[in-house]
C-alpha cells in the first residue's frame, strides 16, 4: 500500500533537485549571473530529439502503468480465469530480442563508423521486429482457434474471459508502440542507405537502441505478468 | 518596489546561440494550410477550437431554455436534452479549453516568449494540428449518425454509457471514443513539442527563472497533460472493446428486459478510477494556463513587478503534482473505505495552500499599482473574482460529508463552471485582448470589448451564483424536468428561468466579440510593436505580427526577468528582457 507513496517521494526528490541546478532557487529580480556565465539556452546539453524520447517514454510508460494497474484491478473480480497461453509468444519474444540484440550491434557499428554493418544491423532489426508483429498476430489467431472457449459473443476469443481481454489489449498497445518505432526505423535505414554522412545516423540510431530495448522491456513486464504463475500469484496477494 | 540591482560591469558580449534549419514553404498550401510554422498552427488551434466552442456554447443555450422554460420547446425532448448535456460537457472541456490554452496559446505564444524560432518538432506540430481537426470532425460526425450523440454525460460512465436505452448508444458513443482517442495521439505529438521546446531551445540567458509565468502555466499543464491523457486514452479503449467486441473490462453481470447480457464480472468503478485520474488534471491542464496569462496581464497591466515570483512558479509545480493524488474525491459517492476518502479530502484541501497563494499574489500585485483599466486588465480582475468564488466552493465539495448531500446537486455545477469554465474563459478573454495587436498587427475595439466584458462578468454570475442556492435546495443536475421532485419548491423555477434569461444574454454578447475580431481585423486602429510596453520578448520583434522565424537576423539575448516594471531610476516604465544594461549597450544583438 505504501509503496507507491514511497515511489512518489523518490520523483517529487528528483525533480526538485533538478530544478534546483536550474536555478529555480534564485531570485531573478536580483540576480547578478551575467549572460556570460550561462553555458546556453538548454536545460539538457543533448539534442532535442533525445529530450523528446525521454519525455515520450515516460508518456508511454504512464499509458503501460495504468493499462497494468487496471489490470491488476481487474483481476480482482470472481470470474477471473488463468490465461491459456499461445505457445508461440515464447518466439516472439525471442525475435524481439533478437532486433534488440541487432539495434545493439547497429549503434557500436555506428560508433565505429562502419556503414556497411550500420545497415547491416538495421536490416536484421526490421526484420526481427517484422517477425515478432507477425508472431502476434498468429498468437491471436491461436487463441481464436483454440477452441477452449465456447459460446464466445461477438468478439471471440478476446471477450472469452477478462484475461484474455487484457492479452489482446496488452499486445495491440505494445504492438502500435513497435509499429510507431518502425516508422522512425524505417527512416533511419532509408537515410544509412543513401548517404555515409555518419554524424546525423548515429544520432538516429542511437534513439532508436534506446527505444528498442524500451519496447524489450516493457514486452518481458507484460508477458510476465501474463505468465499463469505470476498472475495467480498477484492475484492471491490482492485477494488476500 | 523591487530595487533591481545589476552588475552592469559583469556583461560581456554574449555568444552566438546556435541557429536551427527552418521550413520555408513557397505555396499558399504550405504557408497557410500545412503550415508548420508555430504561430500559423497555433492560430490554426485556435480557430477550430473556436468553432466547436461556439457549438458548445450553442448546446448550452438548449440545455438552458429547456430548464427555464420546461416544455415549451417541443423539439428538446428528455433523449437529446442529454444529448445537449454531453456534448456540451465534452465539447468545453476538452476540444475547446484543452485545445485552445494548449494548442493555440501554447504554440503562438511559446517559441516568441523563450525566444526560439520555432518549435523543435516542427512537422509533428503540424500533424498535432491536423489530429485535433480530425478528433473534431469525428465529434461532430456523431451529430449526424442515427441515435445522434452520446447522452451519457461527459464523464460516459459506464454500463449506462454503451447499454441500450441510453442516448447515442449505437453509433455516438463510438464515435465519440474513437475521436477523443485521437485527440489524445495528436495532443501528445503537440505536448512532447511544447515541453522539450520549452527545455531546448530557450534563447540564450533565458535561465527557467526568467521565464514569464504563462510559459511556466503551459509548461507544467502539458506536463500533466502528457501524464494525465493515457488513462482516458486506455479507458476509452478499453470501453470501446466493451461496446464493440463484448469484452468485459467494465461491463458487470447485467439483465436488461429479461435478457442476460453477454457481459459478466466487469468493474464500472475501475473505469471511474481511470476517468478521473485524468479527469483531474485536466482541472489543473486548464487552470495553469490560465493562471500563468492572468498573472502576466496582471503585471504588464499594473505596471508593477509579479508579486512573489518564485512562489508562483513553485505554487505552479505544487498545484501540478498534487492534482494527480485527488481524483477520487469526485467518487466519493461512489462507495470507498473511509480511510481512501480521508486520505483525498486531505490532499484536495491542501491544493487549497498554493492556490491561495496565488491569488494572494494577484492582490499584491494590483495593491499600490498603476492600474490600468484595459480590456485585458478588466478580464484578468475578473478572473480573480470568479475563481475566488468558484475555489471557495470547492473547499465545500472536497469534505466527504459536505459533498455527499450536495453531489449531483446544481451546487456542483454552480462549484466547476465558476472554477474551471467561466474562471479560464475569462482568462481566454484577456489573453485575446493582449495578444491580438501582436498577431494581427491590429488594435480589438475597447468599446465593444468593454461592453463584452461587463455582460460576459456580471452575466456569468448571474448564472451561476444562485446555482448554488438551486443546489443547497436539492435541485439535481442533468434532470429534464423537475415535475416529480416535490420536495423543491416552486420559486426554484423562478431562479431557473432567470438564470436561463441571463445565460442566453451571455451568449449573445459573445457574438459581440466575434464581430469585434473579425471588423478590428480591417478597420481596427494599427497597434505598433509593443502597445502595452509590456517587457516580453514577443513584443520585441522587429515585425508586427511576426514574421517566420520570429526575430529576424539574430536571436534576442536576455538580459533579466519578465517583470521589470516601474523600475526606479529607469527611463520608463518597463524594461524589456532583452534590454542590455546601459553599460554593455554595444554587446547586444536583440
Amino acid at each position: 500500500m505504501l509503496s507507491p507513496l514511497y515511489l512518489l517521494f523518490v520523483i517529487v526528490a528528483v525533480v526538485f533537485i533538478w530544478l534546483l541546478r536550474q536555478t529555480v532557487d534564485v531570485k531573478p529580480w536580483v540576480e547578478q549571473r551575467s549572460v556570460e556565465s550561462v553555458p546556453s539556452g538548454a536545460s539538457f546539453q543533448v539534442p532535442a530529439a533525445k529530450v523528446g524520447l525521454g519525455v515520450f517514454l515516460a508518456v508511454a510508460t504512464s499509458l503501460f502503468a495504468l493499462t497494468v494497474c487496471a489490470y491488476f484491478i481487474r483481476m480482482m473480480a470472481g470470474d477471473w480465469r488463468t490465461f491459456v497461453f499461445p505457445s508461440v509468444l515464447w518466439l516472439n519474444t525471442g525475435m524481439l530480442v533478437l532486433s534488440d540484440v541487432a539495434m545493439r550491434s547497429a549503434r557500436a557499428a555506428a560508433r565505429r563508423s562502419e556503414i556497411e554493418r550500420v545497415r547491416l544491423g538495421l536490416a536484421a532489426v526490421g526484420l526481427c521486429s517484422f517477425a515478432f508483429l507477425v508472431g502476434q498476430f498468429w498468437a491471436w489467431q491461436q487463441l481464436n482457434a483454440s477452441g477452449f472457449f465456447g459460446g464466445a459473443g461477438a468478439g471471440g476469443a478476446i471477450a472469452a474471459s477478462p484475461a484474455n481481454s487484457f492479452f489482446y489489449l496488452f499486445t495491440a498497445l505494445h504492438g502500435a508502440h513497435v509499429l510507431g518505432g518502425l516508422w522512425f526505423w524505417a527512416a533511419t535505414t532509408s537515410r544509412a542507405w543513401r548517404s555515409t554522412e555518419l554524424a546525423r545516423i548515429r544520432t538516429s540510431v542511437e534513439l532508436c537502441t534506446v527505444y528498442w530495448r524500451y519496447l524489450l522491456l516493457v514486452w518481458l513486464v507484460l508477458l510476465a505478468l501474463l505468465v499463469p504463475a505470476v498472475s495467480e500469484l498477484c492475484r492471491g496477494r490482492f485477494l488476500a | 518596489m523591487v530595487a533591481v540591482a545589476h552588475d552592469e560591469s559583469a556583461y560581456a558580449p554574449p555568444a552566438e546561440v546556435e541557429e536551427v534549419e527552418l521550413h520555408h514553404p513557397h505555396t499558399f498550401i504550405g504557408k497557410y494550410v500545412f503550415s508548420q510554422d508555430a504561430k500559423w498552427i497555433g492560430i490554426q488551434y485556435g480557430v477550430t477550437a473556436l468553432a466547436i466552442g461556439l457549438v458548445g456554447l450553442l448546446l448550452s443555450d438548449l440545455i438552458r431554455l429547456q430548464l427555464g422554460f420546461p416544455n415549451a420547446f417541443s423539439f428538446i425532448n428528455p433523449s437529446n436534452y442529454l444529448q445537449f448535456v454531453t456534448m456540451h460537457g465534452l465539447i468545453m472541456v476538452v476540444y475547446l479549453l484543452t485545445a485552445l490554452f494548449l494548442g493555440g496559446f501554447g504554440n503562438y505564444l511559446i517559441p516568441l516568449m523563450i525566444g526560439a524560432r520555432d518549435m523543435v518538432f516542427p512537422i509533428m506540430n503540424m500533424l498535432s494540428y491536423w489530429l485535433f481537426l480530425l478528433a473534431v470532425l469525428i465529434l461532430v460526425a456523431s451529430f449526424f449518425v442515427a441515435g445522434g450523440p452520446t447522452g451519457s454525460g461527459w464523464t460516459l460512465y459506464p454500463p449506462t454509457a454503451i447499454l441500450p436505452g441510453t442516448p447515442g448508444s449505437n453509433w455516438g458513443i463510438i464515435l465519440t471514443l474513437i475521436s477523443l482517442a485521437v485527440f489524445i495521439i495528436g495532443f501528445t505529438m503537440g505536448g512532447l513539442n511544447y515541453v522539450v521546446t520549452v527545455l531546448q531551445a530557450r534563447t540564450r540567458g533565458m535561465t527557467l527563472m526568467r521565464l514569464p509565468l504563462t510559459v511556466w502555466g503551459i509548461f507544467t499543464a502539458t506536463l500533466l497533460a502528457l501524464l494525465a491523457f493515457p488513462a482516458l486514452f486506455v479507458s476509452a479503449l478499453m470501453m470501446l472493446l466493451d461496446r464493440t467486441l463484448d469484452t468485459s473490462f467494465f461491463m458487470p453481470a447485467l439483465v436488461l428486459k429479461g435478457q442476460h447480457l453477454e457481459y459478466g464480472g466487469g468493474n464500472p468503478i475501475l473505469f471511474q478510477h481511470l476517468f478521473w485520474y485524468f479527469g483531474h488534471p485536466e482541472v489543473y491542464i486548464v487552470a495553469l494556463p490560465a493562471f500563468g496569462i492572468a498573472s502576466d496581464l496582471i503585471a504588464t497591466h499594473a505596471r508593477k513587478s509579479i508579486f512573489g515570483y518564485r512562489m508562483m512558479v513553485w505554487a505552479i509545480l505544487i498545484i501540478g503534482g498534487l492534482s494527480f493524488i485527488v481524483w477520487a474525491h469526485h467518487m466519493f459517492v461512489s462507495g470507498m473505505n473511509v480511510y481512501f476518502g480521508f486520505f483525498f479530502a486531505t490532499t484536495t484541501l491542501i491544493i487549497a495552500i498554493p492556490t491561495a497563494l496565488k491569488v494572494y499574489n494577484w492582490v499584491l500585485t494590483l495593491w499600490r499599482g498603476n492600474i490600468h483599466f484595459t480590456v485585458p486588465m478588466l478580464f484578468a480582475i475578473g478572473f480573480v473574482f470568479i475563481f475566488v468564488n468558484g475555489g471557495l466552493t470547492g473547499l465545500y465539495l472536497g469534505n466527504v460529508p459536505v459533498d455527499v448531500p450536495l453531489s449531483h446537486t446544481l451546487f456542483v455545477v454552480a462549484h466547476f463552471h465558476m472554477v474551471m469554465a467561466v474562471a479560464p474563459v475569462l482568462v481566454f478573454f484577456g489573453g485575446i485582448y493582449h495578444w491580438y495587436p501582436k498577431i494581427t498587427g491590429k488594435m480589438l475595439d475597447e468599446t465593444m470589448g468593454k461592453i463584452h466584458f461587463w455582460i460576459t462578468f456580471v452575466g456569468a454570475y448571474c448564472v451561476f451564483f444562485p446555482m448554488h442556492y438551486l443546489g443547497f435546495l436539492g435541485v439535481p443536475r442533468r434532470y429534464y424536468a423537475m415535475d416529480a421532485l416535490r420536495t423543491i419548491p416552486e420559486s426554484a423555477q423562478g431562479l431557473n428561468a432567470e438564470i436561463s434569461i441571463a445565460a442566453l444574454t451571455v451568449a449573445t454578447v459573445q457574438l459581440l466579440f466575434i464581430f469585434n475580431v473579425i471588423w478590428s481585423y480591417f478597420k481596427g486602429k494599427p497597434a505598433g510593436g509593443n502597445p502595452w510596453r509590456a517587457t516580453t520578448l514577443e513584443w520585441q520583434t522587429a515585425h508586427t505580427p511576426p514574421e517566420h522565424g520570429n526575430f529576424g537576423e539574430h536571436l534576442p539575448v536576455v538580459y533579466r526577468w519578465a517583470y521589470d516594471y516601474s523600475v526606479p531610476g529607469a527611463k520608463e516604465d518597463f524594461i524589456p528582457q532583452n534590454q542590455p544594461p546601459a553599460g554593455a549597450a554595444a554587446a547586444s544583438h536583440g
